[in-house]
């Protein structure tokens, strides 16, 4: 036992180093799922019914594949067919971004269709267009509603970002795994890198949740939804 | 000579699928005129509102305002007259994520254009008009149901609207809390709005209205004033509504 | 016409095995995870206190550490205390532990959803705590839970592609040798995904015509 103590000791250092490349990968993708998803989301509901159709497709197929074969798909396939040179680090914030921007959508278009009609209709008896009623009125608060789901969208991508070890990109699991067929010390290893993780979680969804303190309007529930 | 009516309504028809909800409503008000609309549940007078300000898109039909005509295909004229056309809903329709004061400064900066310490300034104005300077902090969900309807009021009233649309203002509320909402109203005709209303209180519609216009069925049956309306109707359809809601909701 | 016979002979093949394979690790997974989830989801309701407390600390542990990471453990992880699984049982036990505790979230959820009405009259009528649970209760929280735990499958038919992390030659395991071997990763591996696709899309069609024939009024769900 002693021995499995020491090997986790040695590696800590090794292994935090690792948490900070899961975090920049987790919150790169979740930035590029933002930026992507809430005008996805926008186009789903109010866009012409071809871009809709679009759309659902995009969602489709992010949503459809496994994260292992589309990381492969781009790395080893898109990249170098299209010649671009891209570092596994990049691909896996791109890929995961990209699912990301699939799912962030779905979350933001049903908090869009979750408010009510008549917020729209006050918004154009107002003289505002309707671009402006989306981006003044309908987004403000679709953003608030999504915070919940948005939490919960940062530990699905803090787990999935295990994964990119496939790739090779140096996060924890990889370093972990590094250590362990080193030191022979597997069990104790992965159950370290399994408890960074768990902090991780847990302090990511402490810190949304401040923020949806933050956020919050009087009265305005965000859960229930 | 007659002055020139501020709005003029011709023939709005509109149709939902087979279902003809305005059968060629037309109608003309002057300036400090208070239009009352009555009318069974289902008759169409949330779709006339609606259409006057092009919420719903009417079919056919013509609107003038100031003798200027509406085109509301051209986007442009339609949010310059929707400024000046404001509209109070059933359901008050406040936006949920901004506080009382937000929500009456927020038509003036992004519609309009103005600063915000000019368009705040005028917000605590007409939110102090309708009695609420103490509120102006306060979330949708931290007021009355009265309260709302009144900041809803003065978010119409901030743009500085030549007619006024209020589709049943009062019929969500509890009815200790109509009076307070009722006064506002009153009030604002006193000072020359010119404003149309749907409505079921038959006593407001008594002392206040210039006109009162009976519909049915996607139809304007009937109209005229007060008296006439309520004690020599012509139709028996008009008769018939008026006596059972006066039954309903007692002379007040 | 030298494609076509590769395609023939080689990739039809190799992905249809991987195919099956995929299968008999999604099938019993799924199965298992739902008899799980829903166990773990009653006694995370109706259990006693120290039962309650162990099922949450499961589910917490199982649904806040990374799959792969539990895979890992299941498979290089335990052999450091002696024991030795096949990558084929190491995946099954890790994919059923995992969706267990995901779909008993939709389980509990559904159950603390029910009003208290409904057991007031079973127990009036007489039903015992057991009985209750399993004429009343679930068959309502079911319904409830059927499109959290629907999704979950789905998530399944994907996350069942990390198996090949742990050696397990399913259909992302056969496609990573042939592209390795052919050089024709995009063409391979947009194959593969679409063999996923057609997967995911007929489980979401299937469970979309489970909750429809399972629909009750007043049970209705929303899709948005
Ligand atoms: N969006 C719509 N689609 C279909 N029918 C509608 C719609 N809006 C209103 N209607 C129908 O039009 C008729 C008039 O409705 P409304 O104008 O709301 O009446 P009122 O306000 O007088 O109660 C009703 O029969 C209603 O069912
Ligand atoms: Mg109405």
């Amino acid at each position: 036992m002693p021995g499995s103590l020491i090997a986790i000791g040695d590696a800590l250092p090794y292994l935090l180093r690792g948490s900070l490349v899961t975090l920049i990968v987790v919150i790169g993708a979740m930035g590029l799922g933002l930026v992507l998803g809430v005008p996805l989301a926008v186009g789903q509901v109010y866009g012409h019914p071809a871009l809709r159709r679009v759309i659902a497709v995009y969602v489709w197929f992010f949503r459809g594949i496994p994260l292992l074969v589309l990381l492969f798909l781009f790395y080893f396939g898109l990249c170098t067919a299209l010649d671009i040179n891209l570092s596994a680090f990049a691909v896996a914030i791109v890929v995961l971004g990209l699912i990301s921007s699939a799912y962030q959508s779905q979350i933001f278009r049903g908090a869009i269709l979750s408010l009510p009609e008549g917020q729209f209709k006050a918004a154009r008896a107002l003289g505002m267009s309707d671009l402006k009623a989306i981006s003044v009125i309908i987004l403000p608060q679709a953003i608030r509603l999504s915070v919940p789901g948005w939490s919960n969208e940062y530990s699905i991508l803090l787990k999935d970002s295990a994964v990119t070890y496939a790739l090779g990109v140096a996060e924890i699991m990889a370093r972990a795994h590094f250590v362990a067929t080193r030191t022979y010390q597997q069990l104790p290893l992965y159950f370290a890198a399994g408890v960074i993780f768990l902090i991780l979680t847990w302090v990511g969804t402490k810190g949304l949740r401040l923020l949806e303190e933050k956020v919050r309007i009087p009265g305005y529930s965000t859960h229930g939804l | 000579m007659m002055p020139a009516p501020i709005l003029r309504i011709e023939n709005i028809s509109k149709r939902y699928g087979k279902k003809d909800v305005l059968q060629g409503a037309s109608l003309e008000v002057n300036k400090g005129d208070l239009k009352i609309l009555i009318g069974p549940s289902g008759a169409g007078k949330s779709t006339l509102l609606q259409c006057i300000n092009f919420l719903v898109k009417p079919d056919e039909g013509r609107i003038w305002l100031d003798e200027q005509e509406v085109h509301y295909a051209h986007k442009r004229d339609l949010y310059a007259y929707r400024q000046k056309v404001g509209m109070i809903f059933q359901d008050f329709n406040l936006f949920d994520h901004l506080n009382a004061l937000e929500n009456v400064r927020i038509g003036m900066v992004k519609v309009k254009g103005m600063g915000k310490a000019e368009a705040g300034e005028r917000a605590v104005m007409e939110l102090e008009r309708v009695g609420l300077g103490d509120h102006m902090q306060q979330y949708p969900a931290q007021l009355s149901g009265g309260q709302k309807q009144r900041v809803s009021i003065a978010r119409a009233l901030a743009m500085d609207p030549k007619v006024l649309l209020l589709d049943e203002p009062t019929s969500a509320l509890d009815p200790e809390l109509i009076g307070e909402v009722h006064a506002v109203i009153r009030d604002l005709g006193n000072n020359g709005m010119t404003m149309i209303m749907a409505t079921h209180q038959i006593g407001f519609a008594r002392s206040l209205a210039s006109e009162i216009i009976f519909m049915e069925d996607g139809r304007i049956l009937e109209r005229g004033t007060p008296d006439k309306i309520f004690n020599h109707a012509e139709n028996a359809r008009t008769r018939g509504f008026c006596s059972k809601i006066t039954e309903l909701y007692g002379e007040r | 016409m030298e494609e076509w016979l590769y395609i023939q002979t080689e990739v039809y093949p190799a992905l249809l095995k991987g195919f099956w394979v995929s299968l008999e690790l999604i099938l019993p997974s799924a199965i298992c995870g739902l008899v799980i989830g829903i166990l773990v989801g009653v006694l995370r309701v109706y259990g006693s206190r120290p039962v309650m407390a162990a099922a949450n600390a499961y589910v917490a542990l199982f649904r806040g550490i990374p799959l792969v990471v539990q895979l890992f453990i299941w498979y290089f992880g335990l052999p450091y205390i002696g024991i030795y699984l096949s990558p084929f049982t190491a995946a099954v036990l890790g994919f059923a532990l995992c969706s267990g505790a995901y779909h008993s979230e939709y389980i509990r959820g559904a159950l603390l959803s029910i009003k208290r009405g409904q057991m007031l009259a079973a127990q009036s009528l007489g039903f015992h705590k057991v009985q209750m649970i399993f004429s009343i209760i679930l068959p309502q929280a079911i319904r409830l839970a059927l499109p959290g735990c629907g999704n979950e499958i789905i998530y399944l038919i994907k996350y069942s592609s990390l198996a090949y992390m742990i050696t397990c030659i399913e259909l992302t395991g056969q496609g990573k040798i042939l592209a390795s071997n052919s050089f024709k990763y995009t063409e391979v591996f947009l194959m593969i995904g679409a063999c996923y696709l057609v997967m995911t899309s007929v489980a979401a069609l299937i469970l979309g015509r489970l909750e429809d024939r399972l629909r009750l009024p007043g049970f209705e769900h929303h899709r948005i």
